[in-house]
């Protein structure tokens, strides 16, 4: 079996992601890379969560197939609810304390009772039995069993042992060449990106899904040295950021879509005041509240122009754990050299979701130097310059006093209302603007995948584009993803669309603003498929999709 | 040369403006601190949007002129970075007890080292003449002309029950006091609170009450919770009442909050190792002499 799909589903409470990211680990220890899809609504007890964990040897993976090899159940609703995914083929180990009439039983519950393991171990006599099943050797198993489950570890082992051998070797799956790479999800690759790009402090609200950033960025603190807070609210946050960098740490904050409407008052603070700042805005269906733990593409239009005024702003779209690890990072350097704010917009499939992360072919992004002022003269925090951007200092700074202003301002920081300073400050603004797209406006702002020749692209951003290559590379089509949104890069992204007949863009929105983006631009899309219902296409669903609006 | 710390902006505060008696005796209090050796590199002011603030623009040195209602959030970014700087808030009573009270209620809480000075003109000044949290009940404002019908908050209260380490009361006509009461604050290591009764030539001028009714507290012993919670009780910022001036509360044992945020950034090969490590452990492969987490 070359490409390999398994289901683990369950209650919520019952361990369904750690279980999940488990068997991917086992699987990427046999050299195999893995795309986990993790499906959970926000609740804390019972409902149903599963992931969907495919596996290729030694390929790049990001997406799923409508049906699944294996199915892992925990609970009878898995067996309910994922029906359709079976194949004949498909093997079943359930959970036989919890689930009636599976060919492939085992008494998972019973057995963590037996071995005086807590409930929730039960899920390690699932791993086993599912390592047990496709042939997976038992001391490859506890190899990763020992690693991920250290507290209590020996009676882990004794339950997933107990699981092992209580199913017969259905197949056995072959090992790939490649050496394990890292699971990251997409949440820890944006803040391992931001890290290596000499990240100083992190803010944030919780708010699902970007949560996870919060989370590994303040449990790895230790080893990094990072300041991380948790504020009282997202308005806090994006003020107390720029508090930060005012004092020189870069900073990052990171929110979903209803605490970034709290933040635009504050991100309009940072085009008035230049003072840099990274956004990491992981997207959710709205509006409001909406649907908290599924994933959508519905904030770009806000993105591009939240916060009142005009000022220039980078907007990145990373949408594999690399591009996040590289663009994170990028966009922190390029805050600080445009003092601009910068955002990285991903969604929940992108922040969630678990990846293997290719390390040595993921661009590494470190700190870039500032350049100095003129130390023969005093200095003025918004001197004017040719392209906008004044010599930044950061307080303290000995000899000079620093001045930042929310107001319209001279080049002192104070305050102005005189129209040829208004004028003058508007246009020192603006003048950034051909400079940064210089910046960004080249060939790997845009990535172009599958067939670079074909005359029919699929275009796509963010998480999206995964599944959209791989589709287009199985139906011979050209895949667009533009990662830089703002400022546009139209020289890249021409280039990419160059020698295209036809356009169909994929989104997971209602009006497909990537296309109207595009079309803004001289590019006009010719076909949408659009997706709002939070979930994310199979590779056999969009396919369809696909073949019905080129046929 | 005698250094004024006065910038070139033209000041544009009414005349009889309280905010100039604010101005000039923080002005007097930082080049006094200067001549005890702490450097005014080391101090930033932070202010919101009101008149108030418009001493960002007058004070020579480091400022952020923030947005309403947020000076706290922005000073509580610069202190985390930089615990070793003094930073100053100068906030209005609209701006802070109003469009900002969440981050000043978490600001003493978490009992972070800022200088939060409130400037309580009771009106909104710049906005031309709103009630605010501390006008009095029954106040005729351009947005309440036929009076509130709410009664004030009372911040002292408010900011000992939230863990203010130091809580104090000033007043723009007692400029000696005002003076100490600012130097105490800035001394001070914690959250220091002031609330300073400052008139409002143009909306709401109580030169003749507060001459009338306020008093320079002496005696009380400020370590006394619930002696400072008294006299904090004694005026409701709208009952006839004596005004105490001066620092009800004062405690020293309480934990610092920017305490934990010393530690110095890592160099870039500290940085590169660190995330090396981190990815390295999610595959298994742990590096020489590191446990793993
Ligand atoms: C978000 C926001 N809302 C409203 C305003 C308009 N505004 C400017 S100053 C002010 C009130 C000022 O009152 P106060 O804070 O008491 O300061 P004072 O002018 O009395 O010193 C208001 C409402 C604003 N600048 N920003
Ligand atoms: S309106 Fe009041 S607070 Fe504002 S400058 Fe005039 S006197 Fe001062």
């Amino acid at each position: 079996m070359k490409d390999f799909s398994v289901l683990i589903g369950g209650k919520a409470g019952e361990g369904i992601n750690r279980a999940g990211f488990i068997i991917g680990r086992i699987l990427a220890r046999m050299g195999y890379r893995i795309a986990m899809y993790y499906d959970y609504p926000s609740l804390i007890r019972g409902g149903h969560n599963f992931a969907i964990i495919r596996a290729i040897p030694d390929t790049a993976v990001a997406a799923h197939h409508t049906t699944v090899d294996c199915i892992l159940a925990l609970d009878q609703n898995t067996v309910l609810l994922h029906g359709a995914r079976k194949t004949r083929d498909t093997v079943v180990i359930a959970n036989s304390d919890a689930v009636k009439d599976e060919t492939i039983g085992v008494p998972i519950q019973t057995i963590a009772r037996e071995e005086g393991g807590l409930p929730i171990m039960a899920n390690a006599g699932l791993i086993g039995a599912f390592c047990g099943a496709f042939g997976i050797s038992w001391d490859h198993a506890a190899g990763v069993l020992r690693e991920e489950m250290p507290r209590d570890v020996e009676i882990n082992l004794a339950i997933a042992r107990r699981g092992f051998d209580a199913v017969p070797r259905n197949a056995t799956l072959p090992a790939g060449k490649s050496l394990e790479m890292p699971l990251f999800t997409g949440n820890e690759a944006i803040g391992l990106g931001l890290l290596q790009a000499g990240l100083d402090a992190y803010v944030a609200y919780p708010m699902t899904p970007s949560s996870g950033i919060l989370h590994y960025l303040a449990e790895t603190a230790p080893e990094t040295g990072l300041k991380v807070v948790h504020p009282e609210s997202e308005i806090a946050v994006m003020l107390m950021a720029q508090g930060f960098a005012y004092a020189g740490s870069r900073t990052a904050v990171g929110t979903s879509g209803g605490g970034f409407c709290l933040m635009t008052e504050g991100l309009s603070m940072a085009g008035m005041s230049e003072v840099p700042v990274v956004v990491v805005l992981s997207q959710r269906p709205g509006p409001s509240t909406g649907v908290p733990t599924y994933s959508a593409q519905g904030d770009l239009g806000f993105v591009l122009s939240a916060g009142q005024g005009e000022f220039p702003r980078f907007v990145c779209a990373p949408g594999t754990v690399e591009q996040a690890f590289e663009w994170s990072g990028r966009a922190l350097n390029l805050s600080w050299k445009y003092q601009v704010p910068s955002f990285v917009l991903v969604d929940k499939a992108l922040s969630e979701g678990i990846y293997s992360f290719d390390d040595a072919n993921a661009g590494r992004i470190r700190k870039e130097p500032l350049p100095a002022p003129d130390p023969a003269r005093p200095y003025r925090r918004y001197a004017d310059a040719p392209d906008g951007i004044s010599a930044l200092l950061t307080v303290p700074f000995p000899g000079s006093v620093i001045k930042v202003n929310s107001y319209a301002h001279d080049e002192d920081g104070l305050t102005t209302e005189s129209p040829e300073t208004i004028a003058w400050l508007t246009e020192k603004r603006m003048r950034k603007l051909p400079v940064m797209v210089r910046e960004i406006d080249r060939p790997d702002a845009v990535v172009v995948a599958g067939n670079p020749d074909a005359a029919t692209a699929v275009l796509a951003w963010g998480a999206t584009s995964g599944i959209c290559s791989e589709v287009a590379a199985m139906l011979d089509l050209r895949m667009v993803q533009p990662l830089v949104l703002s400022p546009f890069p139209q020289s890249a992204f021409s280039g990419a669309c160059a020698g295209t007949d036809r356009i169909v863009a994929v989104e997971e929105n209602a009006t497909g603003q990537l296309a109207r983006l595009a079309a803004a631009h001289g590019i006009p899309v010719d076909n949408q498929i659009l997706r709002y219902d939070g979930r994310p296409f199979s590779i056999e669903e969009l396919a369809g999709r696909l073949a019905e609006v080129l046929s | 040369m005698k250094r004024t710390l006065i910038t070139p902006a033209r000041n544009t505060w009414c005349p009889g403006c309280g905010n100039f008696a604010i101005l000039h005796t923080l002005r007097d209090v930082l080049l006094e601190r200067e001549r005890e050796g702490h450097s005014l590199e080391q101090t930033v002011l932070v202010s919101g949007i009101g008149c108030h603030a418009k001493i960002a623009d007058y004070l020579d040195i480091n400022s952020f002129y923030a947005i309403h209602g947020r000076t706290i959030p922005v000073a509580t970014g610069i202190k985390l970075a930089h615990p070793d700087l003094s930073v100053i808030c100068c906030a209005g009573d609209g701006d802070c007890y109003a469009e900002g009270l969440d981050h000043l209620v978490f600001a003493a809480k978490r009992n972070i080292d800022l200088t939060m000075i409130v400037h309580d003109n009771r009106v909104y000044g710049l906005t031309t003449g709103q009630y605010t949290p501390t006008s009095p009940l029954n106040f005729k404002g351009r947005s309440t002309p036929g009076g509130t019908h709410e009664k004030p908050l009372n911040p002292l209260a408010l900011m000992l029950a939230s863990g203010a380490t130091m809580v104090s009361r000033a007043y723009t006509r007692q400029l000696d006091h005002l003076r100490g009461v600012l130097a105490e604050g800035m001394a001070h290591r914690g959250f220091a609170f002031i609330d300073v009764l400052q008139i409002c030539a143009s909306f709401f001028d109580m030169t003749g009450y507060y001459n009338e009714h306020t008093y320079l507290l002496s005696g009380n012993d400020p370590s006394d919770f619930w002696e400072a919670w008294k006299i904090a009780r004694e005026w409701d910022y709208s009952t006839d009442a004596p005004i105490a001036l001066g620092t009800l509360y004062r405690s020293s044992g309480e934990p610092v909050y920017d305490d934990a945020y010393h530690s110095p950034p890592q160099s870039q090969t500290e940085r590169d190792a660190a995330v090396r490590a981190l990815i390295d452990r999610k595959a298994g492969r742990l590096p020489p002499g590191v446990k793993d987490a």
